[in-house]
């Protein structure tokens, strides 16, 4: 029964706040509140799945395959500790940042709203009622982008909304297709039809599809390009939840589809993958090096290392599958922390261009450490845990013998380094340009929560033992998909 | 029946790709709920075309042998409430960036201005 509480709570929680939507403060502290109870929640779970295996819900009794399963695995549960984890420091920046008006207009509800569907997408164990949940995430977050109304925003949530539409028409016809083919719609009952096909069944047009909906959700190339033309149009709290979470759900659900559902043309999905996690590392951090707005880079960003987690599934070993998870994680955390660092810059200085901004190391040496901590680890510099995200990738793609991806994880680091070096060098420690000033106000809260963000970086580095344990028992469990089916069909 | 379905999904996608591909902004919410519609016949198609039989569960044997599968129309019924909010949600969008920008024209959309 426990199981549905990632979904319920965060019902509950958009229900009262957007009964009490006037009153600034309530919302306010019963954000914190909430999202602190939801993370807590999510803590107990991960442990419950550590110690006792993978917890199964048949929603109203009805026995898999007929009703919709609810299936915590530890990938899913470690990514529900991560994601409450986002929007907790979000609920705790959000006061100090973002406007008034945004605030009374339905932003918390909003919020948790985003918040249940990711989570949904995370526990479910039905194809459709994951395509449900991903409506539920994107809806929310089609309102969060537009929030506001500036011309700039709704020129951004057109682009994001119609691209999104149609990555979920794609999902949609995969589903169609796919039910018509296998006759049913729960992952571990159509995983284990699957393997009793023989070769050759053709699955692969549903299964390309689905790909192409993914991918298309996680902005890998040729899809990426919606990201860095709407992420920066609304305030920066919004774009660090949603560079947290969304992109991260389309990653998850890629790893559990493949784990279930590739089991023909293994090897044509392969270099398939790696292909384009190579080009994807690549091109987004190319096109990274070559912007000038903070928002712009860091978005670019998102895109570059989608392409890291995406190699770890294309290698599919427990190492790489391991790493990946790690560096999503990883991910979560330090992508969040710069986006917000990036806020407290704006507070500061009023602006995210980096050819109006400098000086801002001299004027507050504090934020300059809370943007150097996530920016060195996405950068991949120990011991900070970026490091050995792709420590361990790279190992896991020199173990499988998969030279050419690995040279080119390298070389995307060198590249990441760059850029970090760019805005280090033009907003932090280059002298401020004439007519510019520093001596914006920074709000505590928003401090307060980069602060803890940055300082949860610095602890995934140093206790990346116990952490990478975790990530290679989740990893276990998505390379051998047979607990995961025998706990859901319970045989 | 099946042929004429199927061409008719056809249809129906090629339309929403030529409206998705204007210039006119109202023309891209059109193409959206061209493509909505095309995809749920899709899920019908695929779903396999049973007419005038109760509906059952498929691939069962015995007395429930050749029924209708209803699951494709429970889909497809999700699916168009869905479609309808996405929709509903765009035009409002589309209406106010309309308001705020007096242009319908998509090149609008570019940022350099």
């Amino acid at each position: 029964m426990t199981l549905i509480l990632p979904i319920i709570l965060p019902l509950l929680f958009m229900v009262v706040l957007m009964f009490t939507r006037r009153s600034l403060l309530f919302q306010q502290f019963f954000g914190i509140f909430a999202s602190v109870l939801l993370l807590l929640f999510s803590i107990w779970l991960l442990t419950d799945i550590l110690k006792n295996g993978i917890m199964v819900m048949q929603t109203g009794s009805w026995v898999a395959p007929f009703g919709i399963t609810l299936v915590a695995d530890l990938l899913s549960s470690i990514m529900l500790v991560t994601t409450s984890f986002v929007g907790m420091i979000v609920m705790i920046y959000s006061p100090g940042f973002i406007d008034k008006e945004r605030q009374t207009a339905g932003y918390y509800p909003l919020v948790f709203g985003l918040l249940m569907g990711v989570n949904g997408a995370f526990i479910t164990g039905d194809i459709f009622n994951l395509y449900v949940w991903y409506e539920v995430m994107l809806t929310s977050s089609f309102v969060l982008i537009a929030l506001g109304g500036s011309a700039e925003q709704l020129r951004g949530s057109i682009k994001y909304v119609t691209i999104n539409f149609v990555a979920s028409i794609f999902f949609v016809a995969a589903i169609g297709i796919l039910y018509g083919k296998a006759g049913t719609l729960n992952m571990a009952d159509l995983a284990a039809k699957m393997q009793t096909w023989e070769a050759n069944t053709p699955i692969n047009s549903a299964l390309m599809l689905f790909f192409v909906a993914f991918s298309i959700k996680s902005a890998l190339v040729p899809f990426f390009f919606w990201l860095p033309a709407s992420y920066h149009t609304p305030p920066i709290a919004i774009t660090a939840l949603f560079a947290g979470t969304l992109t991260k759900v389309g990653v998850y659900t890629m790893f559990r589809f493949y784990s279930l559902f590739v089991v023909f043309d293994e090897q044509f999905w392969k270099i398939f993958i790696l292909t384009l996690a190579g080009l994807t590392m690549l091109i987004g951090v190319l096109m990274a090096a070559s912007q000038f707005d903070i928002r712009k880079i860091l978005s670019f960003h998102i895109i570059s290392q989608v392409g890291y987690m995406i190699m770890g599934l294309g290698i599919f070993t427990v190492a790489g599958v391991a790493g990946a998870i790690f560096f999503t994680v990883h991910n979560m955390l330090s992508k969040t922390n710069t986006f917000l660092a990036a806020g407290l810059v704006y507070q500061k200085s009023g602006g995210y261009d980096l050819k109006y901004l400098g000086g801002l190391y001299k004027a507050s040496p504090v934020l300059a450490v809370l943007f150097f901590i996530p920016a060195l680890s996405l950068a991949g510099i120990p011991p900070l845990p970026g490091f050995f995200g792709k420590f361990f990738l790279i190992k896991g793609g020199f173990e499988a013998s998969e030279y050419i991806i690995t040279a080119i994880a390298i070389i995307t680091g060198l590249f990441t380094l760059f850029s970090m070096v760019k805005i280090w060098n033009e907003a932090y420690w280059k002298k401020v340009p004439e007519g510019v000033s520093v001596s914006g106000k920074v709000h505590p809260s928003t401090l307060i929560a980069t602060a803890i963000l940055a300082g949860s970086v610095v602890l995934m580095g140093i206790f990346a033992g116990p952490v990478i344990d975790v990530c290679l028992q989740a990893a276990e469990q998505i390379v051998d998909p047979h607990m995961y089916i025998s706990a859901v069909l319970g045989r | 029946m099946l042929f004429l379905l199927a061409i008719l999904v056809g249809i129906l996608y090629g339309a929403a790709v030529y409206m998705l591909l204007r210039r006119n902004i109202f023309k891209l919410i059109l193409g959206l709920i061209f493509l909505g519609h095309a995809t749920n016949l899709l899920i019908f198609v695929a779903g396999g075309l049973t007419s005038g039989q109760p509906s059952f569960l498929r691939g069962l044997t015995g007395e429930t042998a050749g029924m209708a599968d209803p699951l494709p129309q429970a889909l497809i019924l999700t699916a168009i409430v869905i479609g309808l909010g996405v929709t509903a949600f765009a035009l409002t969008l589309v209406y106010r960036f309309y308001k705020v920008t007096k242009t319908v024209d998509f090149d609008q959309l570019s940022e350099n201005e």
